[in-house]
């Protein structure tokens, strides 16, 4: 399920990205990158699971698989805090030294 | 257990060759002080600080959330040594394997993705850039 809501995150955040290309001022192209990469180590984590003889997406277990959707949630959650913090720093609309200039 | 450290790692390098590949397009004046792309892209392709930035985010932004899981799991902890399985004695074999394995692996397919985009992306540009100037023939 963490694998799902990432790749949920990765495909809303490319479609965000689109429509505003190339106006890219808070780069939501970055936080599209970061969702897919985290997509595809676990797309390899699922596939060494398979190897070893466990399920690609813990379906069986539903206490398992919940556990595993609030983590999905929780690392979404992360990304953007991570692409806020970063978009706070850069301040790329230069409102923050606007405002403290004033 | 580990598997991310692989990308951590390589992160680190992409890291530090960005930093020197903007320096020298920067001395070309490819880019500016900030690295952003002054050249033509349609003529003379996307700048390498511009791609080794994509394989940047991604690495540190997909070690990032895979240590968050890794917390999440207690397999990962903000205390020495760090890895839950370093204080049991014969687990670091295991540790390595698996970094040896799936963490080699998580970090061939990021790279391998990233120079397909790479690869497409300037694709794109070089496309469009001959329709552009094909329409203005036309013209």
């Amino acid at each position: 399920m963490t694998l799902m809501i990432t790749l949920l995150a990765a495909v809303v955040a490319s479609i965000v990205w689109y429509s505003k290309a190339p106006n890219s001022t808070f780069s939501i192209g970055s936080l599209a990158l970061m969702y897919w990469a985290a997509t595809l180590m676990w797309c390899v984590d699922g596939i060494a699971c398979l190897v070893e003889g466990e399920a690609f997406i813990e379906i069986a277990d539903t206490a398992a698989m919940l556990d595993d959707a609030v983590l999905g949630l929780v690392v979404v959650i992360v990304g953007l805090a991570v692409w806020a913090v970063i978009n706070i720093a850069r301040d790329p609309k230069r409102i923050f030294s606007k405002a403290l200039t004033k | 257990m580990a598997c991310f450290l692989v990308s951590g790692g390589e992160a680190i390098v992409v890291t530090a060759v960005r930093a020197a590949v903007k320096k020298s397009e920067q001395k070309k004046g490819i880019v500016d002080e900030k690295g952003k792309q002054i050249t033509d892209p349609a003529e003379h392709g996307i700048c390498w600080t511009r791609k080794l930035g994509w394989l940047m985010n991604m690495l540190w932004g997909g070690v990032l959330l895979l240590a968050i899981e890794h917390i999440w799991h207690g397999e990962v902890v903000l205390w020495p040594p760090f890895l839950t399985a370093a204080s049991v004695p014969g687990e670091m074999a295991t540790v390595l394997h698996e970094m040896a394995t799936v963490g080699v692996a998580m970090a061939v397919l990021v790279t391998v993705t990233w120079l397909v985009v790479t690869f497409v992306a300037d694709a794109v540009v070089k496309r469009s850039a001959k329709t552009e100037a094909a329409k203005e023939a036309e013209l």
